[in-house]
């Protein structure tokens, strides 16, 4: 096996088996969307109309909320050191990573997101939108949550900290993905949202990484 | 000389110590011109009334608001390419009063917004970009204050600032696609015909000549004592060794 797929295949197992905690950020999901409509009350209308900002939101604190275990643990145990002497690059230990992460945190919202939206009364016409919304901007919330998570992974009280860096980052991917989702709703067009979230994306995919390892380096010094 | 050779401690030290009370006397004549004439020689505008005055503390704090963020942008740039401790230490400087001079652009334009808007908050793009911006500048000093390596928070924070930059710019982009908004045209521009008008214009001037210069006096200041203090710190570290 190729360091690669093995490093990814390892990501993935530690995910998925005991105590990695994949279902835990769908968990969260869902109790989020749960939530709201406790808070905000059952009107169908009003519900239909925040559903995609909400889903949204829940998203992102979905994705912050298992950012931690990115690097985190690897770092306390000294894997982190060991995978920086690899063959591989950091930069690709890092997008490796956060595929992982993706994979086992982003695309379980995406996947969950409509059977949620219906119960947020949310238009079936919004539905595609809202999906190829998650699908395109998921990806970024991992990217740039790596970065928040390579910056701050040597403190001892990150936590907080963490949401303080990265929800910031989040800002314009949520703007996008919402605005994508909501349009829809009231049947209009994407317009300009949906090439923005695209280009967002790409953008963070293709320069996060190196940002990340950048950090990694300052911290595994 | 190069300008290189301010980043020598002890001569940023002794430079400063030289011309700031200079900039800080420019600063407080200048503040004192500009906001006297402001508030009590300039006309009330025939629609807002007085509340017009405020600008002369509203707009140049918003202006210190973002160009702080910027001088940090660059200096945090120069310590990541050229290590220059004194660089990595005004970027620190300037966060605090950028934080301040956001604040103080939210507040008044609250102040403002009360009487003018009929509401104290509005979710228009230029608020919600400088609430944003807000947000940026705290997490940047959270993240100084908590790590204890001097030089690894350096990079830590120059890379957040350079990060948070990308971001901020593209944040102030998202948000005029989300909403469309209240607040007026920009008030200084090169293109003189949005402009405000010339009674209020040159006091304006003033008084912003006036902010940049208690910005610079402000960052020179902190900067000097920031490297004092770890000169301060390391004599001590050497005693106890």
């Amino acid at each position: 096996m190729s360091p690669a797929r093995a490093l990814l295949v390892r990501e993935i197992q530690l995910a998925v088996r005991a105590g990695g905690g994949a279902g835990l950020g769908l968990a969260f999901f869902l109790i989020v969307v749960l939530l709201a409509p406790l808070g905000i009350g059952p009107d169908q209308v009003l519900l239909a109309q925040v559903a995609p900002g909400l889903l949204w939101i829940a998203a992102l604190l979905a994705c912050l909320l298992s950012l931690d275990r990115l690097f985190q643990a690897d770092h306390e145990d000294g894997t982190l050191d060991i995978l920086a002497l690899s063959p591989l690059p950091l930069e690709g230990i890092v997008a490796i990573k956060a595929l992982a992460h993706w994979l086992t945190t982003g695309l379980p919202l995406v996947l969950a997101a409509p059977v949620l939206a219906l119960t947020l009364n949310l238009p079936d016409a919004a539905q595609p939108m809202l999906v190829l919304g998650l699908l395109l901007g998921t990806p970024a919330l991992s990217a740039i949550g790596a970065i928040g998570a390579a910056i701050t992974v040597g403190l001892r009280r990150g936590g907080l900290l963490l949401s303080l860096l990265v929800l910031p980052l989040y800002v314009p991917t949520l703007i996008f993905g919402a605005q994508i989702a909501s349009r829809a709703a009231d049947g209009l067009k994407a317009g300009a949202s949906l090439p923005f979230l695209a280009g967002t994306s790409l953008l963070v995919l293709a320069a996060g990484p190196f940002v990340a390892a950048a950090a990694l380096r300052v911290n595994l010094r | 000389m190069s300008i290189w050779e301010f980043a020598n401690p002890a001569r940023f030290t002794r430079i400063v110590s030289r011309f700031l009370p200079w900039i800080s006397g420019a600063a407080a004549l200048c503040l004192s011109i500009g906001l006297i004439w402001g508030f009590f020689y300039t006309p009330d505008d025939f629609r807002q009334g007085s509340t017009v005055k405020i600008i002369y503390i509203h707009v140049p704090a918003a202006f210190i608001a973002i160009n702080a963020w910027f001088m940090m942008f660059v200096t945090s740039l120069i310590w990541l390419i050229r290590r220059h401790h004194v660089s990595a230490l005004a970027a620190r400087a300037a966060a605090p009063i950028g934080a301040v001079m956001t604040l103080v652009a939210l507040l008044t334009g609250a102040i403002w917004g009360q009487p003018m808007w009929g509401t104290w908050w509005e979710w228009d793009p230029r608020l919600t970009s400088f609430l944003i911006l807000f947000v940026f500048y705290l997490g940047y000093i959270a993240l100084w204050q908590a790590v204890d390596e001097p030089d690894t928070a350096a990079d830590l924070t120059s890379i957040l600032c350079l990060v948070g930059s990308v971001f901020a710019l593209l944040s102030r982009y998202a948000v005029l696609i989300w909403n469309q908004g209240l607040h007026q045209g920009a008030s200084l521009s090169m293109d003189a015909e949005e402009n405000v008008a010339d009674v209020f214009y040159q006091p304006l001037l003033f008084s912003i000549a006036g902010f940049v210069l208690l910005f610079v006096a402000l960052v020179l200041l902190r900067t000097r004592t920031e490297i004092r203090a770890r000169r301060l710190r390391a004599l001590m570290l050497r005693q106890v060794a």
